[in-house]
């Protein structure tokens, strides 16, 4: 393979922090890298200091490349990769891609993207050929609702999901449910149906809304609207998992 | 005691074994590597608890709340404990398959005056017991002790360093512990045939030496060993007292379990050592307990039932301790440490059913802090035994991990762990334990020209204060470099005068008597503070660090102006400075000549004496404040390391084992969450942290996967939570017996979770 890829030194994205975690941001123990910006306004995000694209620090991809490379005999051992997450990595497709494609293959690791897919029209076939799972949110089966929680359409995301489904690439599906908002039988089972019309989700995670980003929204003088919403009781969760089970999902 | 089938006789006591060296001279590893079954399955085989072991271990929990309550249950005060000074006790004499208690009775503590008769006083005194007047008398005018010996030849030198908290926690008004009785010996080869094993090592030494050089040397030998078959003889004494002749070899699985147990029983009668550890014995007995199952002598449900036995009577093991001490170590721990796993040196893993017979314990009677259970990992163990252990921490949160690869090299693979993470192999290997110096404090004295911050006195060497206005790196590197040599040199002193007067006045006759004569002894220093030394150093090579000083001069605070990287991050910058700390300091120890010879090692670890070390020195130019505590262990401080608990580790598995050979201690308290979203994979992934660890030179690891509320609700609401286990550097905890500071210090380090 013989792609030419611009010096590492000139490509600089903006980064909001590095991070080494595991079983959240995609299989095994992970280096993950927050670029900063999202263009969704997500009622419930817990990283909102990762919105703004000026709130990151302009870092070249050698440097997180260099940083990534001081865990990878670590990873390689454990099992696992490397995430590119956010705020929205498409948001910079060129520095996430050369991300992508210098962890797969100067690094050896297994690559995962963690997007909301509205972007994803932004996400070239080079891209993706780079990156080995997505990590994709759905918000909402609900248009309206959608607007309501993300302040933005839903099409585009399922647009990409479809793309991701045409090229066979796999897929965990992740559901924020959050009581009152995004919990109606319906909403949840659109998903569902959508998930499992598609045939490369190989798991979904229904993640159980929590307010531990609620001293963030403070910090930044916005206010919290979802702070008198209760977290999910486990019975909730259980029926959320239940929803996607019935249509065949392997749902966690 | 009967079994249901005819007992094996004596003679036949090795029928079914295959033969080798073991069977002409003691040699127990042999033994172990010509018989043992390594097991490549999974957990699905183990039983669980019977009604039987269930009534046993409730007679023993019925008694718990009376003793947190009351701080100890009972003493026999009037009877200095030896190997034979107790009659018998029991749990329940009827329905016991593994008998034998330290006192007559269980949880009843024993007085051990040979290592001080102050110590033992003080702790009479504290729990409301008579001192005898007799008793004082012999261990005050008629028996010097340990502790007198040293306090007769420290020098004002040490006083002052002790005193000041520079150096601190050592074994001198405390047994020092740290050794391993070979109790397996006793199983495999009976004691008559030990008694004479040691009377050939004693004719060994019957020529009169001819060179003044060893001529003291030789005496003091025989000496020991003349105690030591003294030891022996009492030991088959004691067991007699319990029905047991254990002259000869044990014969079924259930001697074997008995005939170990009633060796390490006499040791814990005798010693009241810092830490009482048991050695690796999971695949020794499992050569017994697979043959009786083989010949159907045994049931899977009945080898269960052998093991909790024997588990409850380590679970049970208690010494009597001062206020003082328990400060230090906190929760009342005993380090009864079983060191499980590993890989031989042949490539064939040491796990048998049997080691995951002793971790089905915490299932079977529920998490405890002891024995200390503890894995050798490597990542070439069989995935089913990786993923038991990473569930039963995920599960208890009582396992701790050190790394095989690391130890097997240097030690073999009959190595086992002395209290936390102190590799020696058994039955051939001691050591001087040295307890720690504090490297925070001696930064400051660098800065302060040798005066100590809280009290002004002069304690290291007068090199003058740091005048500028800014700290200069170069400038405190260098001061700092002459406190370290003195720190070095009065340390190391210290450690020769305790264990000259150890020897002489509470010598560990049984333990030794389960060595062989010429054991490799390593001097185990050992260093605390280390996050914030190197936190402090960088902060004053990156950042603006200002000494805020009082009115004689002394610098008591600083502002520090500016970010720097701290030790935790995996970012060399400050990692490096660590490294450069630990190398050092083995340097600068490793000039001064040691008692008996031995080698210098030092740890990384603090156990809970992090809290005491922090509380007895000032602030710190990394921003710590004066009396916060430190990190425990090699950990960096909390909430500094800001990507992660990986992140962390990575950072600690850079300091060199090689320049830290008595065990580098890392503790990680994480929440389930961040482990993974399913038990499945939360017990995957921990095997694959675990594996990662291992393979980038980590050593050890302490696993806790608990939730911050359980631990707030726990001090609540401590009733509910008697048996809630929390690893605290190197071993592990009651969490509830933790005083109330110590338990806010675990709350507070940092608790890794995900958003």
């Amino acid at each position: 393979m013989t792609v030419t890829l611009p010096a590492g030194a000139r490509t600089v994205g903006s980064v909001h922090s590095w991070d080494l975690s595991t079983g959240v941001d995609g299989p095994g123990t992970r280096f993950v890298v927050f670029l900063a910006g999202c263009p969704l306004d997500c009622l419930y995000c817990h990283n909102p200091d990762t919105r703004q694209l000026r709130n990151g620090r302009r870092t070249t991809a050698d440097a997180v490349v260099a940083e990534a490379a001081k865990c990878t005999a670590f990873i390689h051992a454990a099992g696992g990769g490397a995430t590119v997450s956010g705020g929205e990595p498409l948001l910079q497709p060129a520095f996430a891609g050369e991300l992508f494609h210098r962890f797969k293959h100067e690094l050896g690791l297994h690559t995962a993207l963690d997007t909301s897919g509205f972007l994803g029209a932004r996400a070239d076939d080079a891209l993706l050929a780079d990156v080995d799972l997505v990590l994709l949110d759905i918000k909402s089966w609900d248009r309206a609702l959608h607007r309501r929680v993300t302040g933005r359409p839903l099409e585009p995301t399922l647009d990409f999901a479809r793309r991701l489904a045409d090229r066979g690439k796999e897929v965990h599906l992740r559901f924020v449910l959050v009581p009152g908002l995004t919990d109606p039988p319906g909403n949840v089972d659109g998903v569902a149906s959508f998930a499992a019309s598609l045939g490369n989700v190989s798991r979904v995670d229904v993640l159980p809304f929590h307010k531990l980003g609620r001293a963030k929204w403070e910090a930044l003088g916005r206010e919290f609207t979802l702070a008198d919403t209760p977290v999910p009781t486990a019975e909730q969760v259980r029926a959320a998992r239940d929803a996607f089970a019935a249509h065949g999902l392997h749902a966690v | 005691m009967s079994t249901q089938h005819a007992e094996r006789t004596r003679s036949g006591a090795w029928d079914g074994f295959r033969g080798g060296l073991w069977r002409d001279a003691i040699d127990v590893r042999d033994f172990i590597q010509q018989n043992y079954t390594p097991y490549e399955g999974d957990a699905a085989f183990l039983a669980g608890p019977t009604e039987r072991t269930a009534r046993i271990w409730r007679r023993i929990t019925e008694l718990f709340p009376e003793e947190r309550a009351k701080g100890v249950l009972d003493v026999s005060w009037d009877t200095p404990s030896t190997i034979t000074a107790h009659a018998p006790g029991y749990i329940d004499r009827d329905e016991e398959l593994i008998v034998g208690l330290q006192t007559d009775a269980p949880l009843k503590r024993a007085i051990m005056p040979n290592g001080g008769w102050r110590m033992v006083a003080g702790a009479l005194r504290t729990y409301g017991y008579p001192v005898d007047p007799e008793l004082e008398r012999v261990f005050t005018v008629h028996r010097k002790t340990h502790n007198a010996g040293v306090f007769d030849a420290y020098t004002p030198a040490i006083r002052a360093a002790r005193k000041a908290g520079v150096v601190t926690g050592l074994p001198d008004a405390y047994g020092r512990g740290r050794i391993i009785g070979d109790y397996r010996r006793v199983a495999l080869y009976g004691v008559d045939r030990l008694i004479a094993a040691k009377r050939e090592e004693k004719a060994g030494l019957d020529a009169a030496p001819a060179d003044p050089r060893t001529l003291e040397g030789v005496i003091r030998e025989r000496e020991e060993l003349a105690e030591q078959i003294r030891a022996l003889e009492e030991l088959k004494e004691m067991a007699a007292s319990y029905g047991h002749d254990i002259s000869g070899p044990a014969a079924t699985a259930q001697q074997a379990v008995q005939w170990l147990y009633f060796a390490y029983l006499g040791a814990v009668k005798e010693q009241n050592g810092a830490a009482m550890s048991l050695g690796r014995t999971s695949t020794f007995l499992d050569v017994y307990l697979e043959r009786d199952l083989a010949e159907g002598r045994l049931t899977e449900r009945r080898a269960q039932e052998l093991i909790d036995d024997f588990i409850i009577k380590l679970r049970i093991v208690r010494f009597l301790r001062t206020p003082e001490y328990d400060e230090l170590f906190s929760g009342d721990p005993t380090w009864v440490t079983e060191s499980i796993g590993g890989i031989g040196t042949d490539g064939r893993p040491l796990v048998t059913r049997t080691s995951f017979r002793y971790l089905q314990t915490l299932y079977n009677l529920g998490p405890a802090p002891e024995p200390n259970l503890t894995v050798f990992w490597s990542p070439k163990l069989p995935q089913g035994f990786k993923e038991f252990c990473a569930r039963v921490s995920v599960d208890t949160s009582s396992v701790q991990y050190e790394s095989d690869e690391l130890m097997r090299p240097r030690f073999g693979d009959d190595t086992a762990i002395a209290c936390c993470v102190s590799a020696m192999e058994v039955g051939k290997q001691m050591q001087f334990f040295g307890a720690r110096v504090n490297l925070a404090k001696t930064l400051l004295y660098a800065i302060n020209g040798g005066r100590d911050e809280r009290t002004g006195e002069q304690v290291g060497p007068e090199t003058g204060p740091i005048e500028s206005e800014v700290l200069d790196y170069d400038e405190l590197l260098a001061r700092f470099d002459r406190q370290l040599e003195w720190l070095a040199e009065t340390y190391v002193h210290a450690l020769n005068v305790i264990h000259y007067m150890h020897d002489k006045y509470a010598y560990e006759r049984l333990e030794m008597a389960l060595h062989d004569r010429d054991v490799r002894r390593t001097m185990a220093c050992g260093i605390a503070g280390l996050a914030v030394a190197a936190d402090s150093l960088s902060a004053v090579k990156y950042a603006t660090v200002r000494p805020v000083r009082d009115g004689s001069g002394l610098a008591v605070d600083y502002t520090v102006e500016g970010e720097y990287p701290a030790y935790g991050n995996n970012d060399d910058r400050a990692d490096g400075l660590a490294v450069g700390l630990v190398e050092e300091f083995m340097r600068k120890v490793r000039k001064h000549p040691t008692y008996r010879g031995a080698e210098h090692t030092q740890s990384v670890l603090t156990i809970t004496s992090n809290v005491v070390y922090g509380r007895k020195t000032g602030a710190t130019p990394d921003g710590r404040r004066a009396g916060e505590p430190f990190s425990p262990g090699a950990n960096p401080m909390n909430g500094r390391d800001t990507h992660g608990y990986v992140a962390s580790a990575l950072s600690v598995a850079k300091l060199p084992y090689d320049a830290a050979q008595d065990g580098i201690s890392l503790t990680n308290t994480v929440t389930p969450d961040a482990l993974g979203r399913t038990p499945e994979e939360r017990v995957r992934n921990l095997a694959g942290v675990l594996d990662g660890y291992t393979a980038v030179g980590g050593f050890h690891m302490n696993v806790n996967v608990l939730n911050r509320e359980t631990l707030l609700d726990a001090m609540e609401h401590p009733e509910k939570y008697p048996q809630l286990t929390i690893r605290v550097s190197g071993y592990a905890v009651n969490f509830v017996r933790l005083t109330r500071e110590q338990q806010l210090d675990v709350l507070n380090r940092t608790f890794h979770g995900s958003l």
